[in-house]
This record gives C-alpha cells, structure tokens and sequence, in this order.
C-alpha cells in the first residue's frame, strides 16, 4: 500500500499574526490542506496534531468524525511522528485519511499558554536553578564541545546562517529575506556566546497541515513517503550522550534510509530542523551525507546554497522563514513543494527529499524520506 | 552566600538522597553494584544494565568542563549576575550535570574546555545547590 501526501498547506500568512488564536491558525491550516487536497471534511477520518488545542478539539471544530486519533507530543518534531504513525494506522486498516495539522501563536501567544515547568520536574530540579532561558540557553550547549573536537570555527558557524539566508532571499514568504555576510552575523548581539542573534531562529505565528492517505484516494499530486524513521535521546540536555552528535538523528535516519532503500546519492533536496545554526551541522553529518567534522567547511563552501549540490533548507529554514516554536511541520510543506516544483526557490529536477525534524533540544528526533515518484 | 530570587529545586523521593547530600556539603550520586557504574540523575535503577541493585556514593567533587554557554539575557534571578556561564560538567566518576561556573570572571578566555573544576554549594531557601570553580580555588 503506498502511502501519500495528498495534501499540503500553510495558513495564509506566517509571522507577527496577533489576531488569530492558536486554534485559528490550525483551522485556517486544516482548511487549506483540504482544499490544496480536493477533499472535504467529510474525506477525513484520523486526525493528528500535538498541543493546544489537541486532536479532540481540531476534529470537533472541523466536524470531522475521527476513527484514529493521535496526539504525539514530542515537540517540533512531532508532525514526522505523525506523518509516520498515520502511515502505519491507514497500513492497520485503523483509518483511511488522515489529516495532520500545526497551529502556534508562537510571537503573539494568543490562546497558547506556556507549558509550566515545575520545580519538582527533572528540569526543575537539575537545569533550570541554572538559569537558563529556555532553546536559546540550552540548544546551544552542546556547539562549544563540537567545536574543539571537530574544529568547526565561529566564521563557519556564521555561514550556516549565512547559506541560508540566500535561499530566503529568493522566498518572497521568507520573514528575513535581505542577503547577510559572515560579519554581519558576528556582529549581531550575542545571545548566549557562542551563539549571536543571527545564528537563532526566528519567533513566529503560523500553522500548516498535512493530508496523509493512500495513493488511490489522492486527487492530484500526490508526494510519496518512501521511508520514515523515528527515536529520542535525552528528555534533557545535560544528559545526552556526546554532545558532538545526535544518537536520535543517526537512529532515525538510519532506519528512514533502510526503509526507502535509497543511498546519499539518490537525495536531491535536504530538509533540517534549524533552531540554530549548529543544528544542521549535526544534521548533515548524523544523516551519514558528510564525515564528521566536515560539515562545516561543505556549508562555508556553497554546496548546501543555491546552485549547490545538495540544497538544503531551501526555504530559508527556522534562521530566516518561519519558526513558530515547533518547525518541523514547515520543513515537510517545503519538501512537499519542492516535490510538486511548486517551490519559491525551486530545485530542478527535484526527485527526493528527506526531512529530519527536531524535537525540544535534541531530544526527539524523526526523517522522512518523500518522493514525487512511486516505491 | 546569601539567598536570591533564583529558582529553586523542588524534591521528589527519588531525588530528595540527592539534596539531602548537597545540605550535608556533600555531592552524591548513584552507582550500580552490578555493572559498576555511576549515573545521574537520580533513579531507581540503573539505565546502563538495569539492574535495582544501587547504592548512593559521594562523588569526589572534582570535575572537568565539558560545554557550556554565556548567558547575555538574564533568567529570573540572575539580574545581578552579568554573563553567566551556564555549563555541564564531567564528574570524576563519569557522569555529567549541568551546573553555572563560579569564583572566575566569565570570558571565554577564562573558561577552556576540559579545565580542572571542584564543587561548592550555594543555599537557595531550603535547597543548596551545586555549582563549581576553578579548582586551584576563585581566580576573582
Ligand atoms: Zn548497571
């Protein structure tokens, strides 16, 4: 049974969106996708998405009557999981069409309560007495370790921001779009050393969704998930395992790869989570594209940037698109575009895309790999 | 030093051994007596082989810096601090833990990876917390 993304969309507008709540922008999503898929409400019969609202919610405010719910909560990774597991319910016969939606009011916060985080919780007792500040304090601790083992210099950390930026700049949807140097980066206010303002991602409002069913009841254009893998490392950070590298990246890929039986060579066009400009530096290497350590100098030499050899985050990515707090959902709309030839800045030829999605600070991880061809 | 408006850990049963060793001035971890080796946090039984068969040690104090970030934008409670060096430590005994390094000016200069730290303890309401210096003692 070949399993499809029938559908795909984003809410009209992402960034500063002050006057929708955070069940609008999953609504406004859901209804896009459905309209992007030719189907109707009536089409759906599972329904995933995680946080607030939760899936009960979503399939009640849409009148959908669900057969399969799933409410993974794994962070920004979160829509992989859901991609994946849908995958496997409609493969069970548990549901047919499933339809998978994000919404975040992630700058405004309109009807989107932070998550409390207890001081008896175990990032109660043993990081936040520390001061930290949520992503920007702790996703960034593991870089310096990197560094001085790998050799990655700051110059090279800047040009992670730096490669992306170009491709925003040829994305009208982009919020930052206005090309950058390696200067401007280290010039940027630091944030938490060695991380300056331009290495972290952005803080937006958006939504997207997702249609996920068989390739016999897509209507038009259908993307196919070739492969899909899922893991989790450390619920956090301090105790992941080496700071050089994600175990959770390297699991998921791996059995994402094995499952769509493609090699480094088949990939076309590279999707990873961004929140940092570290994060793809370990993507690049944990997914098995470059060796350890190198990482860095194939992104300072252009060959993720356009015209490159392997495009990656050819949106612009969480530095310069969007970044509502939970990505990953953005990174699978990219790779479905680029699938469709339907992109802003379009690869030629695109045939294969993988993503890998984050969730929290390297704590979960999924990689899909998607293809406008059939298995 | 004195107490501050900094975030202060709250206790579970799983943990409170913990805390109870941080209070005496001492740090105290876990070590499995089947597989011989020492974890952190705090859990019932040991995530390397399994097993329940766990005792509580006190850890020598001494460790190495393993990563850590300067903080630009202060957390509730550390207004007064300026850049702080929120860090993960390596203890002797191989376990790791996330910590704010104290008795340096915090520059990166000051901070080498894998420099030689030692635990000391800093009260918050009932709670001491630990956190590390140089090891030859505060450079300030
Ligand atoms: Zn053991």
């Amino acid at each position: 049974m070949n399993i499809v993304i029938a559908g795909a969309a984003e809410t009209d507008e992402l960034g500063k969106l002050p006057h929708m709540s955070t069940a609008q922008l999953h609504l406004q999503a859901a209804r896009n996708a459905l309209a992007d898929a030719g189907m109707t409400k009536d089409d759906i019969d599972g329904v995933a998405t995680v946080g607030v609202p939760g899936p009960i919610q979503i399939a009640h405010a849409l009148g959908v009557t669900p057969a399969w719910l799933d409410g993974t909560g794994v962070g920004g990774s979160s829509f992989l999981f859901h991609v994946r597991h849908a995958a496997a319910a409609i493969r069970a016969g548990l549901c047919t069409t499933v339809l998978v939606t994000h919404g975040e009011s992630g700058r405004s916060r309109v009807g989107a309560p932070r998550p409390a985080l207890g001081p008896d919780s175990l990032i109660g007792q043993f990081e936040l007495p520390y001061g930290v500040l949520g992503p920007p304090t702790m996703f960034t601790l593991t870089a310096l370790r990197y560094m001085k083992e790998t050799g990655l210099t700051h110059e090279q950390l800047a040009e992670v921001a730096v490669a992306q930026r170009r491709w925003a700049h040829l994305n009208p949807r982009a919020m930052f779009q206005d090309l950058i140097t390696v200067e401007d980066v280290l010039a940027s206010r630091m944030v938490a050393y060695p991380f300056h303002l331009l290495e972290c991602c952005l803080v937006t409002d958006g939504g997207g969704a997702l249609i996920v069913t068989t390739e016999e009841r897509a209507r038009r254009s259908p993307v196919h998930l070739l492969g899909s893998g899922e893991s989790a490392e450390s619920p956090i950070i301090s105790q992941m395992e080496d700071f050089t590298t994600s175990a959770a990246f390297r699991r998921s890929g791996e059995a994402a790869f094995a499952e769509a039986g493609i090699s480094h060579d088949d990939v076309d066009h590279l999707m990873i989570y961004d929140a940092f400009a570290h994060v793809p530096v370990y993507g690049l290497e944990d997914l098995g594209f470059v060796k350890r350590g190198e990482a860095g100098p194939f992104i300072a030499e252009g060959h993720t940037s356009p015209g490159g050899r392997l495009p990656l985050n050819t949106n612009g990515g969480g530095l310069s698109y969007t970044h509502t707090g939970m990505y990953g959902m953005f990174a699978i709309q990219e790779s479905v575009r680029q699938l469709r030839g339907e992109a802003a800045a379009q690869v030629p030829g695109a045939e294969i895309s993988v993503v890998l999605g984050n969730g929290g600070m390297f704590a979960s991880a999924a990689t899909l790999v998607l293809s406008n061809h059939r298995p | 030093m004195t107490a501050s408006h900094k975030p202060v850990p709250k206790p579970t049963p799983e943990t409170q051994p913990f805390w109870d060793g941080t209070a005496e001035g001492r740090l105290r971890i876990q070590r499995c007596r089947a597989c011989a080796r020492h974890y952190f946090y705090p859990r019932p039984a040991c995530p390397h082989c399994g097993s329940d068969d766990v005792v509580w040690v006190t850890a020598s104090g001494r460790a190495t810096l393993y990563s850590y970030v300067i903080s630009h934008r202060p957390a509730p409670g550390f207004e007064d601090d300026g850049p702080y060096a929120i860090a993960v430590v390596e203890l002797e005994e191989g376990v790791r833990m996330m910590t704010n390094i104290v008795g340096v000016e915090i520059t990166p200069q000051n901070l080498p990876l894998d420099m030689a730290l030692r635990v000391v303890f800093e009260r918050r309401g009932d709670v001491h917390v630990p956190l590390f210096e140089p090891a030859g003692g505060p450079v300030r």
